[in-house]
């Protein structure tokens, strides 16, 4: 079976400081892997270098994505090829309705699959189809993007990108961060509903609860741009448990995250 | 070359000799300007005596004064005397003979904006034997208008037709010495359109130069003259997205709008002249006059204007609210790009009681673009009540580009209320990079981001000219990330 994603030896840098210090991650298809780790630790810098975010320089090491190069492509065609990244902090984009960045979105990919892009019906009865079970108003769609929606909305929103563009991958950067309870259900719904066989996940939280619903085959604790250490969803009780103190920085990850 | 010269010279003042009357062989003037061309100009126009007085005037006035300094733009000194102020309707043999003669640069500009290929023969100066489409379009036009009561014709048809009006109005929105390209224009002007709309009536259809092909060689110094009588409506569309090829390099139109009570005129533009190469080399330099004069009570002018052309932009389309409660209301985006500068704006002169003015301005900047909004409220004593509200956004595109507001308030009644907001936001990386995370361009998602930010113009918009506006943004945009 090919793994949907190999990091072998992966570091980057912004403004010549290193950030990630060496990462080793391979994610096979049906797999749901869940990063944690203190804040600033590199999370959401490794999402982002996944994604072809230009701010980082990648230093070292590569990243195969169904087997070819990704390092070498540019964000929009990672993302036409499956790539999704929801964003721990969502921009906003004055005058956009966020129907007509999803059209646009949705018909990027389908142009690089060559489908036929979906006609203005076809294309409100599948995201209203998605809106509702992401339990997400109608006049959301019509709305700016992000602009003035409240954190929680912003949120159900990047997994209603995510349900409508059905993506290999998906990075979900603290999708739960900021959800009251009965929203992180809704959000955990929705990321279920996206686990399938050919599917691969990486979740980034700092807390059990979503972990809870999306249950995750593996957990890594990344510490100053490392993987420190590898298990099963035990580690992330134990995490709870205990906060990350007990992990020593110093030793480097297990073979599990191999 | 000298002897020529001398020779037309000679012919002038015979002619001027003889009472300016007809046989004069040559169809153009040599550069520079005198009282002698400017009767040469009126005399082959075959103008009543008051043009040529009012004409004489204007260039009288224009000798008096000097080109303005004050607005942020440079560019090297114009020669007003290198110009030729007037040419018989051009020869199209002068023109490229097929579009294989066209900088393919500009070609590519209309496929991409989607311009049917005998236009794109039209637009750029190829010679076409078969006069393309829109005459017989033109001329169904005219009799349905015709049936109303409704002027639409070319300025030159409207002074021998209807010389009347055009002594009644011309120049009492725009005087003759107004500014230095006003007068220049008031002198030499050659063409233009003119548009009557009687009392009561609503004109059926949108008026658009695009349709009068008479207008399509007016020139350099364009003159637009529309006057709405009481009641009546009419919405007005200049301009055309594609750009013109276009070898006059200073264009110094004036627009008069003239509404009576209760009329209202919408006057919309998107203007896509040559803006030059990427270093700003052979564009057009636009510096235009536009007074729209709310002269009767309840009477309304909205301004709606899309710029992305021309190397230099000079342009304040203003509304001077004479009737009590009329509006003015001005909606703009104005685009720069590579090395265009654009200098816009509006004036809104409130005189009569409870007047209400909006100004919508949207100036996007991009690669070494520099945009400034220069913009006038006037509240005189005797405009009780009167009420303005002012949005200016500027949009960054990268960080080499520049963007300069200068908001000029004058209240002179303390029951005036007026209100300023303002902002300036850059395209983020940020945000960039979300859309192309989504499978989006750099480029589509600046355009998008573009649009987004001048919605609330585009929505002023007859709704096929917002399209084409939108399309042409992109193309405007094109080059300006990566
Ligand atoms: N654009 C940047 N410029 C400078 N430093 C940066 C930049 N982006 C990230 N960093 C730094 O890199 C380190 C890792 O940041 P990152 O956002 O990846 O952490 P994180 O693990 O996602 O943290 P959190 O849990 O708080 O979201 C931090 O020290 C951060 O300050
Ligand atoms: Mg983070």
């Amino acid at each position: 079976m090919q793994p949907i994603l190999e990091i072998r030896g992966l570091e980057a840098s912004v403004d010549d400081k290193p950030i990630l210090r060496g990462i080793d991650l391979t994610v096979n298809p049906g797999e749901i892997h869940a990063i944690m780790g203190p804040n600033g630790s590199g999370k959401s810098t490794l999402a982002q270098v996944l994604a072809g975010r230009e701010t980082f320089t990648v230093t070292a090491g590569h990243v195969r994505y169904l087997g070819a190069d990704l390092l070498a492509r540019a964000p929009e065609e990672r993302a036409r090829d499956g790539v999704f990244l929801a964003f721990q902090y969502p921009v906003e984009i004055a005058g956009v309705s966020n129907v007509y960045l999803l059209k646009a979105a949705l018909n990027a990919a389908r142009r690089h699959r060559g489908e036929p892009e979906l006609d203005a019906m076809d294309f409100l009865a599948l995201v209203r189809s998605k809106l509702k079970s992401m339990e997400m108003p109608d006049d959301l769609l019509y709305r700016s993007v992000n602009e003035g929606f409240s954190g929680g909305e912003k949120k159900r929103n990047e997994i209603l990108q995510m349900a409508l563009l059905e993506p290999r991958l998906a990075i979900l950067d603290e999708a739960d961060s900021g959800l009251d309870i009965d929203a992180l259900q809704v959000v955990a719904r929705g990321i279920n509903a996206l686990r399938a066989p050919e599917r691969a996940m990486i979740v980034v939280t700092h807390y059990q609860r979503l972990l809870d619903y999306v249950v995750p085959d593996y957990v890594h604790v990344l510490s100053q741009g490392r993987i420190v250490r590898s298990g099963g969803k035990e580690l992330a009780f134990e995490l709870e448990a205990r906060g990350y103190g007990w992990i020593d920085d110093a030793v480097p990850a297990a073979a599990g995250a191999r | 070359m000298d002897t020529d010269t001398a020779r037309i010279d000679e012919l002038i003042s015979r002619e001027y000799a003889h009472g300016f009357v007809t046989d004069i062989e040559a169809d153009s003037v040599p550069p520079g300007l005198s009282e002698d061309v400017i009767r040469l100009i009126s005399a082959k126009k075959n103008e009543p005596p008051f043009m040529l007085e009012w004409r004489l005037d204007a260039y009288r006035h224009w000798l008096t004064m000097r080109e303005p300094d004050w607005s942020s733009i440079g560019h090297p000194p114009i020669d007003y005397q290198d110009i030729v102020y007037y040419s018989a309707p051009k020869a199209k043999k002068e023109g490229p003979k097929s579009l294989d003669e066209v900088d393919p640069e500009l070609l590519r500009v209309y496929e991409k904006l989607g311009v049917p290929l005998k236009e794109r023969e039209a637009l750029a100066g190829v010679a076409v034997d078969a006069v393309f489409d829109s005459v017989s379009v033109g001329t169904t036009f005219k009799t349905r208008l015709a049936e109303l009561g409704i002027i639409f014709c070319s300025f030159s048809e409207a002074v021998q037709e209807h010389p009347e009006l055009v002594r009644q109005y011309l120049g009492s929105v725009v005087p003759r010495g107004d500014n230095f390209f006003a007068a220049l224009n008031s002198a030499v002007f050659t063409d233009g359109s003119f548009c009557y709309i009687p009392k009561g009536v609503r004109c059926p259809m949108e008026l658009s130069t695009y349709f009068r092909i008479n207008a399509k060689d007016s020139g350099q110094f364009e003159r637009t003259l529309i006057i709405a009588d009481e009641g009546a409506y009419v919405s007005y569309l200049e301009g055309c997205t594609a750009p013109m090829r276009d070898e006059n390099q200073l264009h110094a139109a004036v627009v008069e709008l003239v509404a009576l009570e209760c009329a209202h005129i919408k006057y919309s533009t998107v203007q896509n002249w040559y803006p030059g190469d990427r270093d700003g080399k052979g564009g057009i330099y636009n510096f235009v006059t536009k007074r729209g004069d709310c002269r009767g009570a309840h009477s309304h002018i909205a301004w709606t204007q899309v710029e992305t052309g021309s190397a230099i932009t000079w342009k304040y389309p203003s509304c001077i609210l004479r009737g009590d409660h009329s509006v003015g209301t001005f909606h703009s985006v104005a685009l720069t790009n590579h090395r265009q500068q654009a200098d816009t704006g509006t004036k809104m002169i409130h005189i009569g009681r409870d007047t209400k003015s909006t100004i919508v301005s949207k100036g996007i900047s991009a690669g070494r673009g520099s945009n400034a909004y220069r913009g006038l409220v006037k509240v005189l004593k005797t405009a009780e009540g009167a009420r303005n509200y002012t949005q200016c956004d500027s949009l960054l595109v990268g960080d080499r580009c520049a963007a300069h507001t200068f908001p000029y308030i004058e209240v002179r009644n303390p029951t005036a209320k007026v209100e300023h907001e303002a902002s300036t936001s850059r395209i983020g990386e940020e945000q960039l990079f979300y859309c192309r995370q989504r499978g989006l361009s750099a480029e589509d998602a600046v355009s998008m981001i573009v649009s987004g930010f001048c919605k609330e113009v585009f929505k002023e918009l007859p709704m096929e000219f917002a399209v084409e506006a939108q399309k042409l943004l992109g193309v405007s945009l094109e080059g300006s990330v990566g």
